[in-house]
């Protein structure tokens, strides 16, 4: 096809000095206020506006990153390696919980396009679920996958923490999936009727291609919640091994290895940049290849 | 090839007689199908001097040869008494269609045409099953409406093109191929055809939003032509077009139907193009929409010569009288606004 590719590689390398440009522009911002901000913060009318720029709250950006080479007490491995292993681990709770909120989020979805009931009655739920604080949910997930065992082999702590990613990420699955399916002018709807084609064709050739320009946005959303679902899931089901429970632990070294904590929270991020890289890499790897008509 | 009106009866005197359905003879009539079935099959392109059939009989005795299924009796469509209201018992309750007796014989090419609102769309719709009739029976080729399109017994082009926009060119016309399950091999082989005969080849490989609006339309007609059905309802195909695509798709669609003995039914605004095209043009008047008058052409064989011929003027002259002189006082304007736009220069 004469009109695929052209302009995907300078696209991309657009997008990649995008990345870049912003990763400097937030390491300048960071430098840039250590050097001008009051070390003591900004406080107007006793309220602190602006944070404190000492070195204790924020430490140089060289600083943070040479805390990933040196070990994490006085002896041991090197932080960096800690960080990355709870990152892993973590990881697969993300992954798990992020796989599983696609399925159910896209069933829901097409469950509700089919069944005005479903959706009217289900919806309001769906809604509501995500207003549920996590805080309380978390143990309560808990406590019921201690009775569950996946065939002869017991539930393990990050399976609830998977649970949790799901709960928060597949709310924006359903709801932007079923946006999608509902998306069709009534025009094309009544050509595939004109066709006598039934539900399921109907929602092969038309309703699932219309729905991708709103799938992926969901699944960027849905990416981050699982991320964010499975960190607070992990601090607040008391999990090991993880980057939530590294964040509480470095947190508590706060006052004397100030540098520690961003290096954990470093980690947490790079989880996010990982679920959104495979997000963009399924949507190159699905999307039709597009013409590099600008509109 | 003679471009002569071969079998056109009406001497000039007598254009404005309002003539029964065609009178041509049958085997006369079935010789100049295959005359011009062969024209069509040689060249794609139209020619601008041929002759295109026309005629109930003629072109009924090639349906039932060109299929090769046994002749069936019915009329390709047929309404009784068919009304449609929209919102039935609420505030903004329309009665779209009342009383509408209508008959489409296989084979025949009808147009229905009138002001804008008075439900030609919905009339379309009906036959399609898209919308059920809130009374009447509407019956296509012998079934239901309902067994009908379930038997994928017409094609159908809206009002706007409704392409996937996801989808090239190439894969919109393929679309309905692909749901009756024909190998790619062929798909690809008659959206090609069928994108050569609207002009469209070289936008096989674009996407919609591609293309001028006029570009759609006539994706979306040959998407329609491509599975070849035996009845064709098209809302204004044509609305969109410059008047030379227009006259050329026209004449393209007419070969077409004469060829494959396909029944129409043809929305359009178009007074001289309703005359051109049909065998009888169907008048309608606005709120409710009703059948003003029915008009039947009697034109015989279309060729260069009768866009100007006195028989097509009269046709036009007798149609826009149907329009103008619809009862409801509320139709005339857009009846006479119509006739003005659509009068030949
Ligand atoms: N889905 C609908 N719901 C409610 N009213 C409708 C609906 N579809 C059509 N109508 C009404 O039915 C009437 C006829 O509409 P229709 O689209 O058939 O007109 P039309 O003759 O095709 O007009 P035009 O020439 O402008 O295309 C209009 O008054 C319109 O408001
Ligand atoms: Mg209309």
């Amino acid at each position: 096809m004469p009109t695929s590719g052209r302009g995907g590689w300078r696209g991309r390398g657009r997008v990649a000095a995008g990345t870049l440009g912003a990763t400097l522009l937030g390491v300048l911002l960071w430098e840039g206020y250590k050097a001008v901000g009051d070390p003591d913060g900004t406080m107007l009318f006793g309220v602190r506006l602006l944070p404190r720029a000492d070195d204790a709250a924020m430490p140089h950006v060289a600083e943070i990153l040479g805390r990933f080479a040196d070990p994490e007490l006085a002896g041991g491995e090197p932080v960096g390696m800690v960080v990355l292993r709870a990152a892993a681990f973590t990881l697969r709770g993300v992954a798990v919980g992020f796989a599983v909120a696609v399925l159910v989020g896209a069933l829901l979805a097409v469950l509700m396009q089919r069944f005005r009931v479903a959706e009217r009655g289900l919806l309001p739920y769906v809604v509501l679920s995500q207003t549920v604080p996590l805080i309380a949910l978390a143990p309560v997930i808990a406590g019921w996958g201690g009775q569950f065992s996946i065939g002869s082999r017991p539930w393990q702590p990050w399976m609830s923490v998977a649970v949790i990613a799901t709960y928060l990420a597949f709310f924006p699955i359903a709801v932007g999936l079923l946006r999608g399916l509902q998306s069709p002018a009534p025009i094309a709807e009544e050509l595939m009727r004109s066709y006598a084609a039934g539900w399921w064709r109907t929602l092969v050739k038309l309703r699932l291609p219309a729905a991708r320009p709103y799938l992926f946005p969901a699944l960027r959303l849905a990416g981050a919640a699982a991320v964010v679902g499975a960190v607070v899931g992990e601090i607040s089901t008391g999990t090991r091994g993880g980057i939530g429970r590294l964040v509480v632990e470095y947190a508590r070294e706060a006052t004397t290895d100030p540098a520690k904590v961003y290096t954990a929270l470093l980690g947490a991020a790079l989880l996010g940049l990982v679920v959104a890289g495979a997000v963009g890499l399924a949507e190159l790897l699905l999307s039709p290849r597009r013409r590099a008509s600008t509109r | 090839m003679e471009t002569g009106a071969v079998t056109d009866p009406a001497p000039a005197g007598a254009v404005t007689d309002r003539a029964p359905d065609a009178v041509t003879d049958p085997a006369e009539g079935e010789a100049v199908v295959d005359r011009a079935a062969e024209a069509v099959i040689d060249r794609v392109m139209p020619s601008t001097g041929g002759v295109i059939p026309k005629g109930r009989a003629g072109r009924a005795a090639s349906a039932s040869t060109a299929s090769g299924r046994p002749v069936e009796p019915g009329p390709a469509v047929e309404l009784a008494g068919v009304a449609k209201v929209f919102n039935a018992g609420r505030p903004d309750e329309v009665t779209a269609l009342d009383g509408v007796d209508l008959t489409v014989g296989r084979g025949e090419f009808v147009s229905l045409i009138g002001p804008s609102g008075c439900g030609k769309s919905t009339l379309l719709r009906l036959v399609a099953d898209l919308v059920p009739p809130t009374g009447g029976t509407v019956r296509v080729a012998d079934r239901s409406a309902r067994q009908a399109r379930r038997d994928l017994a017409y094609g159908i082009a809206f009002q706007q093109a409704g392409l996937l926009d996801w989808r090239t060119v190439a894969r919109n016309v393929e679309l309905p191929l692909e749901l009756r399950g024909l190998s790619r091999r062929d798909r690809q082989g008659k959206a090609r055809e069928m994108l050569e005969l609207v002009g469209l080849a070289d936008f096989a490989g674009h996407y919609p939003d591609q293309l001028s609006g006029g570009m759609q339309q006539r994706v979306a007609i040959a998407r329609a032509l491509a599975v070849d059905p035996p009845l064709l309802l098209m809302d204004e195909p044509f609305g969109a077009l410059d008047e030379m695509t227009r006259e050329r798709l026209q004449d393209e669609l007419l070969r077409i139907c004469a060829r494959k003995g396909t029944s129409a039914l043809f929305v359009t605004h178009s007074i001289p193009e309703a005359v051109y095209l049909s065998d009888r043009v169907v008048v309608m008047s606005a709120r409710p929409g009703r059948i003003v008058e029915i008009v039947g052409v009697e034109l015989g064989e279309r060729t260069e010569a009768t866009r100007q011929s006195a028989a097509f003027f009269a046709g036009i002259t007798r149609v826009r009288e149907a329009l103008r002189g619809t009862p409801a006082r509320s139709a005339p304007p857009a009846g006479a606004d119509q006739a003005a736009a659509g009068a030949p220069a």
